[in-house]
């Protein structure tokens, strides 16, 4: 489904090249988790692939169902299927919660050539997708994520991706700011969405979400390229030995 | 004496001085108010302000005023859908009031051209300083509008809504109300028309003890019509005033806003939402004295200039020495949608008491990539994303007058304003 060849990306502001010939697939089905270092690229790495202006690619493809994507911009992008839960999400003031799961949800229905979804059933949609991840209606009445804290704007998130029904969904460090409880409901929601012809990438610095979203593969990214890729016992080994090992290992 | 260095008249000032000539003689008012009349044009013929004047330094009037149509008694303006739909409406028609309409429980209403005969307005009618060109262009000409007398402990439901409505040429209109102490009340004051136009409005509002009010400016000219107006009150003792100013169209427009918060304990929100396009000039300037104790106030103006649009925002607030307490915070932002528009914005704080917390913050941005980024990450196409975030940064301010019904009226004003001009 996802397949990255020999990317090179660097900053567009400043030239600093971040991403340095990363290889990586992901299959249909299949949940990857990407794990590193503080620095290695993490992040970077998803906001590429989300198709952040601030990043430019100057080597190598990113192919999503067999088609390159590096010439669409985010909403393409999001149209055709990728979706990333942020590590900070935006407050933006001023926009309402409802009306802009509303927007993003018929923008997407109308690029795939789907009916625009009515209120009613936005409505019916939004409700249960909030209770599942025990969400406060009210807390959709306030403008976009103003106001949340930390673990209510990554609940968000999911409520968001859990709507938009994405074929690859990115989570970046969404463990961070959750307490146990959360991190819990979180998963759950994630887990729910686990399905033979959508794929997950788990971006995390710790292996803590990944006793609740197990991984099929691991990849741990340094400096720019995955140096190594597992099983979900990578995972656990560098949860005990650090990163150290894998470093030198690859060196 | 004069002390301008006037060399020839423009044709607009030309057109003014011949227009009172014609004018005067149907104008209403009794022999004081006539006086009144007579030194507005003194002040009138010294000249237009420059921009070598203080106040009028970022829109010169004797360049921008480029033509004084002649009046059109002929043409009919009709009076336009309330802006709430609840709303009592008092409309002036081509600078006549209504002289057939219905009674407004608690309230008193009188035709201003009938106060003028009658002497009781001539204290308003004169200016403040010489360059208070608003009001003097008001005093020589206004032929009509409404006093409203608002009863003590009123509580006014239903907005009432004065329509000051044009079809070209010239009107001076001009509003006054008195909220009784411990009232309570929404006015709404629309300016609008068709075909070109000079248009002069004067608004003055007492807040009694106690008393509560919200008054929504409404500025929909076409792109024809120069503008003055003046918007003058004074604030009793614990009273609160949101003053909220809406302009969405207009060839030339000054607003000016001049409030005293000369009542211990009282308040004054002012909001103002401007939105500019094509090629208007529009400039809001707003003097605020603080002269009691313990007086409060805000200020937030959001503008979104596109087009060759000029906007001027001029925000004086003077503190006096006995006004200890004094909490005054005045923001003024920007969205320059275009590389041919601009904006200027000039706060300043006058404060001659020691114990006052005061400050005043200006920024003229684009929009902020990173809530773009995060609209379009969601499937949000650019133009759309763009819309939203344009829309928000507006809506945020309106979102403040916490009335559902008045909020929902202003964001379909926006909508329709992005409409026409997104």
């Amino acid at each position: 489904m996802l397949e990255i060849k020999n990317l090179h990306a660097r900053i567009a502001e400043d030239g600093t090249e971040i991403i340095r010939g990363l290889n990586l697939s992901v299959k249909a089905g299949e949940v990857a988790a990407i794990m590193g270092p503080n620095g290695s690229g993490k992040s970077t790495l998803s906001y590429i692939l989300a198709g952040r202006e601030d990043y430019e690619v100057t080597e190598g493809d990113i192919l999503f169902n067999g088609q390159s994507i590096l010439e669409m911009d985010p909403a393409e992008r999001a149209a055709t299927g990728i979706f990333l839960a942020f590590q900070y999400p935006m407050e933006i003031p001023g926009v309402a919660t409802m009306e802009f799961l509303k927007t993003a949800i018929n923008a997407q229905r109308k690029a795939r050539g789907e009916e625009e979804l009515k209120i009613p059933d936005l409505l019916k949609r939004v409700r249960s997708a909030a209770d599942e991840l025990e969400m406060d209606m009210n807390m959709l009445k306030r403008p976009l994520n103003v106001g949340f804290s930390g673990g209510e704007k990554k609940r968000a998130e999911i409520l968001q991706m859990k709507l938009l029904e994405p074929k690859l969904c990115m989570l970046d460090e969404t463990d961070s700011g959750l307490d146990i409880d959360a991190l819990k409901i979180v998963a759950d929601g994630v887990n729910a969405l686990r399905s033979p012809d959508r794929a997950v990438v788990v971006i995390t610095h710790y292996q803590r979400l990944l006793d609740y979203i197990v991984p099929d593969t691991v990849h741990v990214l340094y400096r720019g390229q995955i140096i190594k890729s597992g099983s979900k016992d990578l995972a656990l080994d560098l949860e005990k030995n650090g990163y150290a090992g894998v470093i030198g290992e690859a060196a | 004496m004069n002390l301008h260095a006037q060399t020839t008249r423009t044709a607009a000032e030309a057109a003014l001085i011949d227009s009172f000539a014609a004018r005067i003689s149907d104008l209403p008012g009794d022999a004081e108010t006539t006086v009144h009349r007579d030194d507005a044009l003194e002040l009138l013929k010294a000249g237009l302000p420059t921009r070598r004047v203080e106040a009028w330094h970022y829109t010169d009037l004797r360049r921008l005023l480029s033509t004084v149509p002649a009046y059109r008694f002929e043409s009919s303006a009709a009076q336009v859908a309330p802006l709430i739909d609840r709303a009592e409406l008092l409309p002036v028609l081509n600078g006549a009031a209504n002289t057939q309409r219905g009674g407004i429980s608690g309230v008193a209403v009188s035709r201003l051209a009938d106060r003028l005969i009658e002497g009781d307005l001539t204290s308003k009618l004169g200016v403040a300083d010489p360059y208070d060109t608003v009001a003097a262009i008001n005093a020589a000409f206004v032929s009509d509008g409404y006093c409203l007398e608002i009863e003590d402990g009123a509580q006014i439901d239903r907005p009432v809504e004065f329509q000051n409505v044009h079809a070209g040429g010239q009107v001076h209109s001009r509003f006054a109300v008195k909220a009784g102490a411990g009232s309570k009340a929404t006015i709404v004051e629309r300016q609008t028309g068709s075909e070109e136009a000079l248009v002069s409005s004067v608004s003055h509002l007492d807040v009694a003890e106690g008393a509560e009010v919200l008054w929504i400016v409404l500025q929909e000219q076409p792109d024809t019509v120069s503008h003055l107006a003046q918007f003058t009150a004074t604030l009793g003792k614990d009273a609160k005033l949101t003053l909220f100013i809406m302009n969405a169209g207009g060839k030339l427009v000054r607003q000016e806003v001049r409030v005293t918060a000369d009542g211990e304990g009282s308040s004054f929100r002012l909001r103002g939402v401007n939105l500019l396009a094509g090629e208007t000039h529009c400039d809001v300037t707003m003097v605020l004295d603080h002269l009691a104790p313990d007086t409060f106030s805000t200020e937030t103006i959001r503008n979104i200039v596109t087009g060759k649009a000029e906007g001027v925002f001029q925000g004086q607030i003077r503190v006096a020495r006995d006004a200890q307490k004094t909490d005054a915070k005045m923001a003024c932002n920007t969205l320059l949608l275009s590389d041919e528009g601009s904006f200027s914005a000039k706060p300043e704080l006058e404060i001659f008491a020691d114990d006052v917390a005061c400050g005043h913050g200006a920024t003229v941005t684009e929009i902020e990539a990173d809530h773009l980024f995060y609209l379009m990450a969601r499937g949000i196409d650019e133009k759309t994303a763009r819309g939203l975030l344009v829309k928000a940064f507006l809506a945020e301010v309106i979102e403040e007058l916490e009335d559902e019904a008045v909020i929902e009226a202003l964001e379909k004003k926006l909508d329709a304003w992005f409409v026409e001009h997104g």
